[in-house]
């Protein structure tokens, strides 16, 4: 049974706006990790919203196998931490809010935290942290439920690029390790290539432009230098341009009329 | 410590300098006889009347801090209470809020011999006066706080499906507390007027002291009525702010807003 079942998919706004999506359909198996990729404005934030059940679709449906459907995260694209909780609190607060909050539960905050490299800033509180330790901190919030699925919206554009490398390393290890499946968003060609087992490329206006399966026998920093891996990125590249091109056409279009 | 005094000398220093040039020049108006003691008495004699008068003077100024504290902690109680009620039950908010406006607009001074009719003459009808004047802040400030809670983090515990207690005590409270602070320094403010009002009309404290002094013609009393009242005022915030610093020491964000 596939994992995530989308079928016929619309979303819109507003009744004059143009619908997103057009009718969008697609499948993820349940052993993968899929990465929606597109230009900015073509709704993968918004996709990813109705995948967790922020939004509700205006045509069409969404299906959860249930058994993951109580089991899934969200981590959003800034890390939304609570100001005045400490680290350890912030990790805490999903297990509180559930009423799973034991020393246990505690324990394994711990033991998150220290595993993505933030063991001596437990009782700092978010303001004291840089934004690559608050996006860990909220990645660690996201995995303290021990989710079987965690949908990510551009959790790592904002970070510099060497910590947005370790962050999708980590990603990857927590993937390998946890049994973990994810549905990533991201507008880096590079990232979504590196860090998942199939792509959805929608266009601007959010129709499934592209959906492609990859697959890397090791999954390391230095697969990133792989001639297999940069032809796929140069062809998504151009593959990107020429939608950019034409997006440029239908505005020149429609500021003629 | 040491370079913290220094610093706290080097912040505080000129503001001592411009109080003792400028109590230096009227001590020296006074002493000429450029202004009629009688009219303006000097800081010494002023000085020298609150030490002879001091055991009237404490006992007044004990009264008047009895009662503020009365009303404004009742209008802490009853003033987070109501807007946690508003809150909760937008109905009722709409229904009640606007006359707590309309009567917010009243002058306590011509609201003060309904409550002598009511309350009798003493410390009843100043504690309610105090009470009065200080409920609208603290309850206006509570209900601002508690409805511009960050809609980002509502959105994210919205994912854990919380209890509608949950969302109060851990989110919409929390966030409430800076502008509850707020309050509480407005309102300690007016709660001081509103008891010295009280008083001029229905006696006891450091307003009939003022009052009295005024009809004898004490001009040098009335000075130390109205320094000690100051006196209690700055002494009041000075309290609210160790008493919140204590409370959220470990918990800088709740205070520092």
């Amino acid at each position: 049974m596939p994992s995530i079942e989308v079928q016929q998919l619309e979303k819109s706004f507003s009744s004059n706006a143009q619908a997103l999506f057009a009718g969008l359909s697609f499948t993820v198996d349940s052993d993968e990790c899929l990465c929606l990729l597109g230009p900015s404005g073509c709704g993968k934030t918004t996709l990813l919203r109705l995948l967790m059940g922020l939004e509700k679709p205006s045509r069409g449906t969404i299906k959860m196998d249930p058994a993951l459907d109580a089991e899934m995260s969200y981590v959003f694209q800034e890390p939304r931490l609570v100001p005045w909780r400490t680290c350890l609190e912030n990790v805490l607060l999903p297990l509180e809010l559930t009423a799973q909050n034991n020393p246990a539960a505690r324990h394994r905050a711990i033991e998150l935290l220290q595993n993505i490299g933030l063991s001596d800033r437990l009782e700092h509180f978010p303001d004291q942290l840089s934004g690559g330790m608050q996006m860990r901190v909220a990645l660690a919030r996201a995995l303290i439920t021990q989710p079987k699925m965690i949908l990510l919206d551009e959790p790592f554009a904002a970070l510099d690029e060497r910590t947005r490398f370790h962050m999708q390393d980590l990603l990857l290890e927590f993937k390998a390790r946890l049994q973990l499946q994810y549905v990533f968003v991201t507008h880096s060609i590079s990232e979504a290539v590196y860090i998942s087992d199939r792509i959805l490329l929608l266009d601007n206006r959010g129709a499934a432009r592209d959906i492609r399966s990859l697959s890397f026998s090791e999954r390391n920093q230095s697969v990133k230098l792989t001639p297999a891996f940069n032809a796929i990125v140069s062809e998504y590249s151009s593959l990107f341009s020429e939608m950019e091109d034409s997006m440029k056409k239908a505005d020149a279009g429609q500021s003629k009329l | 410590m040491i370079t913290i005094t220094r610093l706290w000398i080097a912040d505080k220093l000129p503001a001592w300098i411009f109080l003792a040039g400028l109590l230096s020049i009227w001590q020296l108006i006074v002493v000429q006889g450029w202004v009629a003691s009688y009219l303006l008495p000097s800081p010494l004699q002023i000085f020298y009347t609150t030490l002879e008068l001091w055991p009237d003077i404490f006992v007044a100024t004990l009264s008047t801090a009895q009662s503020i504290l009365w009303g404004l902690g009742l209008s802490l109680i009853i003033g987070v209470t109501s807007a946690l009620i508003f809150f909760s039950i937008p109905i009722a908010r709409r229904a009640i809020l606007p006359f707590c406006i309309f009567f917010q607009t009243v002058p306590i001074i011509a609201i003060a011999p309904l409550l002598v009719i009511w309350f009798g003459y003493g410390q009843p009808t100043v504690n309610a006066s105090a009470f009065i004047v200080s409920l609208f802040p603290i309850l206006a400030n509570t209900l601002t706080g508690l409805q511009e809670t960050d809609p980002q983090l509502k959105e994210l515990f919205r994912l854990y499906k919380p209890s509608r207690w949950q969302l109060v005590f851990k989110l919409q409270i929390p966030s409430a507390i800076p502008y509850i602070i707020t309050g509480i320094k407005i309102s300690a403010g007016l709660a001081v007027v509103g008891a010295i009002v009280g008083e001029f009309i229905a006696g006891g404290g450091l307003g009939s002291l003022i009052d009295a002094a005024r009809t004898q013609q004490r001009v040098d009393l009335v000075f130390s009525g109205v320094f000690m009242s100051s006196a209690l005022a700055l002494s009041l915030v000075y309290t609210i702010n160790l008493i919140t610093g204590l409370l959220f020491r470990h918990r800088p964000y709740l205070r520092n807003q």
